[in-house]
C-alpha cells in the first residue's frame, strides 16, 4: 500500500474519532454543568483547558460563556480542534483515499461533513445541542460500522483501525481528567451524592454507563477509574484500545505478537505490557493526573514513531 | 409538464423535429415525461442533484476559495442519438483517430507529412505544444493517443462536425457513468424500452487497453493512475477511474525513479510500476526533461519511458495535434495518411497567419467566433455576435500582435436539447463529447458526454463558464425481431408515479 494512501487513511480514522470524541467533551461538561449545585467552578473554562485551547479562545472570544465555547468546538474553523476543523481534515485524507475506501465510506464521510456545515449555517444548534451532539455522535458511529462491513479487512483498515485506537485511548484519558483533575471538585464533595452523580455523568458520555453497571454495580471513583483505564473487554478503555492497536499493528508487520521489529511496536508493545501488569492502586499511589499524563506522552511517542516507521517517504527512501 | 409550449425555433433540436413531433428515438421518452404528475419531474431532478452532492460527484473551481466545490448541473432529460447518426460518428471517429496517432507518430519520427508540404513546416515547429524532447520516441505498437475525447457539435443542418480533438488528457467520462447511473435511477423503465446502448464497460475496456501497454515480460502489470492532487479540478474523476478500475491513484511523489523503473513507496518499501495513466501535462511530468519548476512530477521518467521500462497514456508530445491551427490540417491529414476524404468534416477556420484569413477575419470580427490555439476550456475566445466593440478591439488587437496563435471560425448554430426552466422546458445549445479508446482496434464508446450551456442563448458549454450535463443514449439499431417492443412500451407507461 501507498505510504501517502496509509497516512491519509490512518488520520482519516483518527480525525472521525476525535470529532466524535469532541462531541462526547462538549456532553460530558453539559452533563456536570446541570448537575452541580452552584456554579462555582467554570465548568466550560475547564473544557477548554483539557483541549489546551485557552489562549487561541481568549483571543478571540474574550467571556467563557456556554454559547462562545460550544461555537468554538463545534464550528470554529480557526480550532484546529473543533468538531468542523475534524471534520474538514478526516474529508480531504478520505477524498485523497476515494480510490481506496468504499464509495459508502466516503458518502458517509461526505454526508456528515455537509450535515455540520448546514446546522452552522442555520444556527440550528442553538436550540437543542444535545439533540445536535447525538446525532453527530451517531453519524461517526455509522461511519465507524460502514467502514468494518465495507472496507476489505486487509492493510488500508488495519491502518485505519490503528489511527481510529489510538485516538481513542487518548480521548478517554483526557475524559478521565477533566473529572478528576480539572474539575477537582471541593474536598467535601467527595464521597457526596453530587459526587457520584459526576462520574455517573462521565460513564454516560462515555457510553460506559450500563457496562460498567455489569461489572462493578456501585459507582465508586475508583472503580470507575479501573473500569476506564484497565477493562479488558469495554471498547473505549485505554487498554482495550491499545491491545486492539496492537493487533492491527502486528496485522500490518506481519511480525509475531510479544516482539518488536521497528520502533512503533517496541513502544506501543512497552505500554500496553505495563497496563497488562498494572492494577488501580498503584495507578492512584502514582496520582491519577500524573498517570493518565504520562500515558498521553508516551502514545505521542507512538504516534511519531507510526510516521517516522511507515509515513515519511524521505526516511523510507533512505532506507532502499 | 408537457412539451405544447415548446418550441425548437431556428435551430436543429436533439428530441424534435423542426414541426415538433417527437424523434423516433426520442418517442418513449417523451410521452413518458408527459405522463409524469404536476411536480414529479422537479422531484426526480431535485433527487439526482441531492445524490450527486452525497457521492461528492463534484469539481473544484479554479480561483474560488479553498475547498469550494460544485456538482455540474445535471439535467435529467436525456440527449438522444439516433442509430444512423451514430454510425457516420463511430466511423468518423475511427477514422479520424486512426490518422490522427499516424499524424503524431510522423511528426516525432520521420516527419514525412512535413517534406511533402502538405502542412508547412513553421506551423508545427512554432506549436506550443511541439514537444522536441519526444523526437524519435516509439510508443509501444506506434500508439501515442490511447484515450482521446473529441468535441463535436451540430449545426442547423443536423451535421455533425468537429470541433476539438482533445488528444492530451481529455476529462469529463466519470461524469458519462455517473450520469447514466443516475439516469437509470430516474427513468427506469423508458430506458428499458428504448434500447440504449451500455456504456458500463467502459472502465473495463479503459483498464485492459493501459494493460497490453506494459513491457512484454510483464504478466501481471502494475497500472496507477497519476493525478496532480486533491485540488485538481478533475480530481474526482481521477479517484472514480482509478477506484473503477482498481488500480492505485499516485501523485508525483508516491512515484520515484530508481535502479531505471519507476517505483512507487509504499509501506513495505518499493514496488515497480508498469504503466502510468498520467492525468498530468507533459509539461509538468519530468523536471529534468519539460518544466523544472514542476513540483507535480517524476524527476527522470522520461528515461525509463525512452527505455521502455515503462508505459504512458497518453504519449507524451500528442498535444500537438490539439493545437488549433494544426486542426484545420485534420482533413488533408487523412487524405494523406488513408486516402479517404474525411467522413466528419471540421467546422471552416481562418488561420490567422495567413494573411489573406486574418483580413477577413479582422473585417468580420462582430460575426466569428475567435480562439487562442493553445487555450481550452473555453478561455481565450471571443465569440463575436456577442462582444462588445472594446472586446472586438482589444482581439484585433492581439491578433495583430502574435497572428499565430489566433483562428477564428464562423459561428456554428448549435443544436439544442430541452432543458428543464422551472416549470417548463425550453432548448439550450449542446454539444457532444464521446470517448474513444485505441486499443489493438479503435473502440468508441456508444454515449458520451453532452454538455449543455445553460444560461440562454449561450453557446458556451465549459462546465467552468456556467455549462451542464446530459446523458447520452445512442440507440441501438432495432433488432430484426420487434415482437416486444409494444409490450416494453406499454409496460413504461406503467411505471410507478413513485
Amino acid at each position: 500500500m501507498l505510504s501517502r494512501v496509509a497516512d491519509s487513511i490512518y488520520w482519516m480514522s483518527r480525525y472521525i474519532e476525535r470529532a466524535e470524541n469532541i462531541a462526547r467533551f462538549v456532553d460530558v461538561v453539559n452533563h456536570l454543568v446541570l448537575d452541580l449545585p452552584d456554579q462555582e467552578v467554570n465548568q466550560w473554562a475547564s473544557l477548554i483547558q483539557i483541549t489546551e485551547d485557552t489562549e487561541r479562545f481568549e483571543q478571540k472570544y474574550g467571556s467563557v460563556t456556554e454559547e462562545n465555547v460550544i461555537r468554538f468546538m463545534t464550528f470554529d474553523m480557526d480550532n484546529p480542534n473543533s468538531i468542523c476543523s475534524c471534520l474538514w481534515q478526516a474529508r480531504e485524507n478520505a477524498r485523497s483515499v476515494r480510490d481506496t475506501i468504499s464509495s459508502e465510506m466516503w458518502e458517509q464521510i461526505n454526508r456528515s461533513y455537509l450535515m455540520v456545515k448546514d446546522a452552522q449555517s442555520s444556527n440550528r444548534i442553538d436550540d437543542d445541542p444535545a439533540a445536535f451532539f447525538s446525532h453527530f455522535k451517531k453519524a461517526c458511529h455509522l461511519f465507524s460500522g460502514i467502514t468494518d462491513i465495507t472496507m476489505t479487512h486487509g492493510e488500508g483498515w488495519h491502518f485505519g483501525r490503528m489511527g481510529r485506537l489510538i485516538e481513542r485511548a487518548d480521548k478517554t484519558s483526557r475524559m478521565i481528567d477533566v473529572k478528576y483533575f480539572v474539575l477537582l471538585p471541593r474536598v467535601d464533595y467527595v464521597g457526596s451524592p453530587y459526587d457520584s452523580l459526576q462520574w455517573a455523568a462521565l460513564l454516560k458520555s462515555i457510553s460506559a454507563f450500563e457496562m460498567y453497571r455489569k461489572r462493578f454495580q456501585q459507582i465508586i471513583p475508583r472503580q470507575v477509574a479501573d473500569f476506564l483505564i484497565l477493562d479488558r473487554q469495554f471498547p473505549r478503555s485505554m487498554r482495550y484500545c491499545l491491545v486492539k492497536a496492537e493487533e492491527s499493528l502486528h496485522a500490518i508487520t506481519g511480525s509475531q505478537p510479544s516482539t518488536f521489529g521497528n520502533l512503533v511496536e517496541q513502544r506501543l508493545g512497552r505500554i500496553r505490557a505495563d497496563m497488562d501488569y498494572a492494577d488501580i492502586q498503584e495507578i492512584l499511589d502514582t496520582g491519577l493526573h500524573e498517570y493518565l499524563d504520562e500515558f498521553q506522552t508516551k502514545l505521542n511517542g507512538v504516534g511519531d514513531a507510526i510516521f517516522q516507521t511507515f509515513f515519511d517517504l524521505s526516511s523510507n527512501a533512505a532506507q532502499h | 409538464m408537457d412539451f405544447n409550449n415548446y418550441k425548437t425555433e431556428e435551430f436543429y433540436d436533439e428530441l424534435f423535429e423542426s414541426d415538433g413531433r417527437a424523434r423516433a428515438g426520442a418517442s418513449i421518452l417523451i410521452k413518458r415525461i408527459e405522463a409524469l404528475q404536476e411536480g414529479d419531474l422537479v422531484r426526480r431532478q431535485r433527487a439526482a442533484e441531492a445524490a450527486m452532492m452525497n457521492l461528492g460527484i463534484t469539481f473544484a473551481v479554479y480561483g474560488d476559495e479553498q475547498g469550494s466545490e460544485k456538482i455540474i448541473p445535471f439535467d435529467i432529460i436525456p440527449r438522444v442519438i439516433e442509430p444512423h447518426d451514430w454510425k457516420i460518428l463511430e466511423a468518423g471517429l475511427k477514422q479520424r483517430i486512426t490518422a490522427l496517432n499516424l499524424f503524431v507518430d510522423d511528426i516525432y519520427n520521420d516527419q514525412n507529412i512535413l517534406r511533402d508540404k502538405i502542412i508547412p513546416d513553421d506551423v508545427i515547429l512554432s506549436a506550443d505544444s511541439f514537444r522536441k524532447q519526444c523526437i524519435g520516441i516509439n510508443p509501444p505498437k506506434g500508439v501515442w493517443c490511447h484515450i482521446t475525447g473529441t468535441d463535436l457539435v451540430r449545426d442547423k443542418d443536423g451535421r455533425f462536425y468537429v470541433l476539438e480533438d482533445n488528444l492530451r488528457c481529455p476529462s469529463g467520462v466519470s461524469y458519462v457513468l455517473e450520469n447514466r447511473q443516475l439516469q437509470k435511477r430516474t427513468f427506469p423503465k423508458v430506458f428499458e424500452a428504448s434500447r440504449v446502448s451500455p456504456v458500463h464497460d467502459y472502465t473495463s475496456r479503459l483498464v485492459q487497453t493501459l494493460g497490453r501497454l506494459a513491457p512484454d515480460d510483464i504478466e501481471d502489470p502494475t497500472i496507477v493512475v497519476l493525478t496532480p492532487g486533491v485540488y485538481n479540478s478533475a480530481y474526482f474523476e481521477h479517484s472514480f477511474l482509478a477506484q473503477q478500475m482498481g488500480v492505485e491513484l499516485v501523485e508525483g511523489r508516491d512515484l520515484v525513479v530508481h535502479d531505471g523503473f519507476v517505483m512507487m513507496r509504499t509501506t513495505q518499501g518499493f514496488t515497480r510500476v508498469d504503466v502510468i495513466y498520467r492525468r498530468i501535462d507533459d509539461d509538468f511530468i519530468d523536471p529534468f526533461v519539460f518544466r523544472e519548476d514542476s513540483t507535480l512530477g517524476i524527476p527522470g521518467i522520461m528515461d525509463v519511458y525512452r527505455a521502455g521500462r515503462v508505459a504512458l497514456a497518453n504519449a507524451p508530445g500528442t498535444g500537438v495535434a490539439d493545437d488549433k491551427v494544426v486542426y484545420a490540417y485534420v482533413p488533408d491529414m487523412i487524405k494523406y495518411y488513408l486516402g479517404e476524404e474525411a467522413i466528419l468534416p471540421n467546422v471552416p477556420t481562418y488561420l490567422c497567419w495567413r494573411d489573406k484569413d486574418r483580413q477577413y477575419v479582422l473585417d468580420h470580427l462582430d460575426q466569428l467566433v475567435v480562439k487562442a490555439a493553445n487555450e481550452s476550456g473555453g478561455y481565450g475566445m471571443l465569440i463575436g455576435p456577442s462582444s462588445t466593440k472594446q472586446q472586438q478591439a482589444e482581439f484585433a488587437e492581439k491578433i495583430r500582435a502574435t497572428p499565430r496563435n489566433y483562428i477564428a471560425q464562423p459561428v456554428v448554430a448549435l443544436s439544442r436539447a430541452p432543458v428543464i426552466v422551472d416549470d417548463h422546458f425550453e432548448g439550450r445549445h449542446v454539444d457532444l463529447r464521446p470517448y474513444v479508446l485505441y486499443d489493438d482496434e479503435i473502440y468508441v464508446m456508444p454515449g458520451g458526454l453532452t454538455r449543455v450551456a445553460l444560461r440562454k442563448g449561450s453557446l458556451v458549454v465549459n462546465s467552468s463558464q456556467g455549462g451542464g450535463s446530459k446523458d447520452t443514449w445512442v440507440i441501438a439499431e432495432e433488432p430484426n425481431n420487434t415482437g416486444d417492443t409494444t409490450s416494453q412500451m406499454q409496460q413504461s407507461q406503467e411505471e410507478g408515479h413513485a
